[in-house]
């Protein structure tokens, strides 16, 4: 039997567009659902939330860099790590909440801040890849400053160099490349976070239509306090061109601090990232040229979650870097440290924590690395893998560093150690650039829509059965296999022999994962925008399917090029994969389990009663009742 | 105005832990990370430095060895050297090559290239010879100057002050001259990722040992390569008669 979700797709789709303003839609998603058949979409985690297959993007594992590139990649390392070792200094850095004039020269002077600009404009002109190789380093030795370089090319200009015009990229690009001019990004405004579509911040169009005039303010800038240049966000009024229609609408524009009229606030106090400036930016009366429009009028929310879709991914690599490092302290110890006359390497309450350790960091990598050659072999179809790689990352990276803390005991609470500063740091990876919660949202959300349009599709077919008898017939077939459990998912032609029971279990995560999907549209309809605590299950549950196949993937790769550590990465794969399947199958099942609805209804009473009284609502054990 | 010719030698990163190789006639250098020798980063930062003063003209950076060494001509070459020479030596050769080959190759491009100065570092820290820019000089029949710490330009030539036992040297000396550049005399900069760029397109010739008359046929042959004794294990005694006694029984009083 061939089972159907009548799904409202039109108003799934702007509902979930509304809910994920920080994270955004893919425009291409929406034109084929209102259009007809879906485009073949290249992710493979997107296909699999229609229970299919397509591979090319993970096997065999990519690997995009000429010999040539992977030559000048590496004479990069070297110079890029002396920088930190014989330059920079984080712990000065943090302590002092700057960087300061010389080891900030000293990072022009190295290239660091126009790492992908191409080289006619006075950059390196690296591609993804290889800029994904130098975060690491940057990731390893020092996160604050990361910000700083990061919040600069990674979202701070990337504007320009995506949707400016040749004009902007001639005008802006060499400033900001090598001409010690810093960029920025402004978006969040004190009442608009994650829900980035709610911004206030208006531009007004002059009467001769040759300028706009920008007021507002925005809040946790980076770089806000020294940026010459900054890719700011406004509401401006469009028409129509249908309906005539007047409608405010987000377009993003390229501001100069030489316009008059803009000023920052002082550099704000914070838990982490100290290195960086963080400040708010005021915009008052800002005439800004017409052509400083970036990308079409209008079309700003786009162009905004099109810089933070891109610049992810570099995410996963700098963090992958700062657990490498985690791990290099904690090993350290771990090897010299004697206790109860035993190095304490010998125990297996740390041998687990220096294991578990390493399993995070090379899946953490792993992704990274997937997701950059991804895109630089042009696939378009990254954005649900580099919404996962972000949350894997900055979460792994947080339970590394902690874990190392807790190897080196009382020297890891030490600030010498240089860990706490770490910890800090890392705290700010969970929140910014889309906070982790409304990823998880947005990786299920724009699985389910995928899946959903598909799904139409089925439908559309089946109002002709005769003429679309064989598509009718494989869906049917594939449906019917999931159902009985044969389980139609089969991943063996992809990896070594070794890892073949392996490939079996994380093929029955997606097989379930699939009929999961499936279920929740049949059950919820449109209302599965509003089902939180099950989508988030399910967004955990592709997180870990991911990371089983990018580790099944690069191991296989390492075994067969016969690498020196191919049995260490086989290691690691499998403890991954025995862990993640178990974890995977469980958030899946509990997606649709009664017993789950209960906790969740529990859940929710209880969070609105505590928000009804403002805090704990229970009364005292010891107190006069 | 002087040409400066520095040598650079590709060797194993010092930060490599060296494993001898199971046949145990030479040491393992596949998949291990190599780099520019420590020495001849002073000494294209000295080469540089003159050429940032002035003082020189033009720097010629040379490295004899297989088509690998190409690597830390262009990392000279970004650090600031203007062009590079590589004199191919392959594989089984190479191993056997020995300071007097590359003395002779390096004083027949020195002679080529017409350089006023030639400046090594005074040793590699793969086999710590300590010999190349020693014979260079004699081969060329000029003076040297080793173990440079400073390096200052006269009229008549250069003062260099030299590290030597318990103190410094200062001598004078006319050029050309041979210089070999010791730890001190100056903190070697690292290339910078747009120098790094450039360099791709700076000019680097290639040329063989034939093509420049000297004869690299092996003089030595390897016998055998060993690791270091591996340290004996201690014992702890219980006070110092115990251990006056262990020590006459060694023999050691």
């Amino acid at each position: 039997m061939l089972r159907l979700a009548r799904v409202n797709i039109q108003k799934l789709d702007a509902l979930h567009s509304r809910c994920f303003a920080a994270v955004a839609s893919k425009k291409a998603h929406e034109k084929d659902i209102a259009q007809g058949p879906a485009r073949q979409n290249e992710s493979f985690m997107a296909n699999i939330f229609r229970g299919s297959l397509v591979p090319t993007q993970v096997f065999p594992y990519p690997d995009v860099l000429t010999s040539e590139q992977k030559e000048l990649t590496a004479s990069l390392i070297d110079p890029f790590e002396r920088f930190f070792a014989e330059v920079n200094n984080a712990a000065r850095n943090d302590e002092n909440s700057k960087i300061d004039d010389n080891t900030l020269t000293a990072l022009w002077e190295l290239g660091a801040f126009g790492i992908q600009v191409p080289s006619d404009f006075g950059g390196l002109g690296l591609n993804n890849t290889q800029y994904g190789r130098l975060c690491e380093i940057v990731g390893a030795n020092d996160l604050g400053l990361g910000i700083t370089i990061g919040a600069h090319q990674s979202i701070g200009f990337k504007g320009i160099l995506l949707f400016g015009t040749p004009e902007q990229k001639e005008k802006y690009l060499p400033k900001v490349a090598s001409e010690k001019v810093y960029a920025a990004f402004a978006l969040t405004e004190p009442s608009s976070g994650s829900d980035a579509a709610s911004i206030k911040c208006r531009a007004v169009k002059s009467a001769d239509g040759k300028h706009y005039v920008l007021n507002g303010s925005k809040i946790w800038i980076s770089n806000g306090g020294m940026a010459e240049i900054m890719t700011v966000f406004a509401q401006t009024e469009q028409t129509d061109k249908k309906t005539g229609e007047k409608k405010d609408k987000v377009t993003a524009f390229i501001v100069e601090r030489s316009f008059g009229g803009v000023t920052s606030g002082p550099p704000e106090k914070k838990m982490g990232i100290k290195a960086s400036n963080t400040a708010e930016v005021y915009f008052e009366d800002v005439k800004i040229p017409i052509e400083n429009i970036l990308g079409e009028e209008g079309e700003g929310f786009k162009v905004a979650m099109n810089i933070l879709n891109n610049g992810r991914f570099g995410m996963g690599a700098t963090l992958a870097g700062t657990m490498k490092e985690c791990i290099k302290k904690a090993t350290e110890h771990a090897n010299n440290r004697v206790q109860f006359g035993q190095k304490i390497k010998n125990y297996g309450a740390i041998q687990e924590k220096l294991a578990q350790m390493n399993i995070l960091q090379y899946a953490t990598e792993s992704m990274a690395f997937a997701i950059s050659q991804n895109m630089d072999s042009g696939s378009q179809d990254y954005h649900l893998e580099a919404a996962i790689s972000k949350v894997y990352a900055s979460e792994c990276a947080w339970y590394v560093c902690d874990e190392a803390i807790q190897i080196l005991g009382g020297m890891g609470f030490m600030k010498e150690t240089g860990l706490e500063r770490v910890l800090r740091d890392l705290r700010i990876f969970r929140i910014f650039e889309g906070t982790n919660d409304i990823l998880r949202l947005f990786v299920a959300l724009t699985g389910i829509q995928y899946a959903g349009s598909h799904l139409k599709e089925v439908q559309r077919a089946l109002k002709k059965p005769t003429a679309n008898l064989g598509f009718i017939f494989k869906e049917a077939s594939k449906r019917a296999a999931s159902t009985v459990g044969l389980g139609g998912t089969d991943l063996s032609p992809y990896v070594i022999d070794e890892l073949q029971p392996y490939a079996k279990k994380t093929a029955a995560c997606i097989d379930l994962f699939g009929q999961t999907v499936e279920e929740l549209l049949l059950k919820y309809n449109k209302n599965i925008v509003h089902q939180q605590f099950t989508l988030s299950k399910l967004a955990n549950a592709a997180i870990d399917i991911y990371a089983m196949i990018v580790t099944q993937s690069r191991a296989s790769r390492a075994t067969r090029l016969n690498l020196p550590t191919a049995n260490h990465e086989l290691s690691l794969t499998k403890a991954l994969t025995l862990q993640a399947s178990d974890r995977a199958l469980m958030n899946l099942r509990n997606a649709t389990s009664s017993y789950h609805q209960e906790l969740n209804k529990e859940m929710s009473l209880i969070a609105q009663s505590v928000c009804e009284n403002s805090g704990v609502h229970t009364s005292g054990v010891i107190d006069l009742n | 105005m002087a040409r400066v010719l520095v040598g650079v030698k590709r060797v194993i990163d010092y930060a490599v832990k060296v494993r001898v190789k199971p046949d145990k006639k030479g040491v393992v250098t596949q998949g291990v990370k190599h780099s520019m020798n420590p020495f001849d980063e002073i000494a294209v930062e000295e080469a540089v430095k003159l050429k940032e003063k002035k003082l020189a003209s033009e720097i010629i950076a040379v490295s004899v060895g297989p088509a690998q060494s190409q690597e830390v001509i262009r990392t000279a070459l970004a650090m600031g050297a203007d062009r590079g020479v590589h004199v191919e030596v392959s594989g089984d050769e190479y191993e056997l090559l020995q300071p007097v080959h590359v003395s002779k190759i390096l004083a027949k491009l020195a002679l080529d290239e017409k350089a006023d100065l030639v400046i090594l570092g005074k040793q590699a820290i793969d086999d710590d010879a300590n010999q190349t820019a020693q014979m260079t000089a004699a081969v060329l029949d000029w003076p040297q100057g080793t173990f440079c710490n400073k390096v200052e330009k006269t009229d008549a030539g250069l003062t260099i002050s030299r590290e030597i036992d318990g103190g410094l040297e200062t001598i004078k000396t006319k050029i050309p001259a041979v210089l070999s550049a010791d730890l001190r005399l100056n903190t070697p900069r690292y290339a910078t990722l747009p120098n790094i760029m450039k360099a791709k397109k700076k000019p680097l010739k290639k040329v063989t040992a034939k093509d420049l008359g000297v004869d690299t046929t092996p003089r030595i042959e390897i016998i055998s390569v060993e690791d270091p004794p591996v340290r004996q294990a201690g014992a702890l005694v219980a006070d110092v008669d115990a251990l006056v006694a262990k020590l006459k029984e060694g023999g050691h009083i």
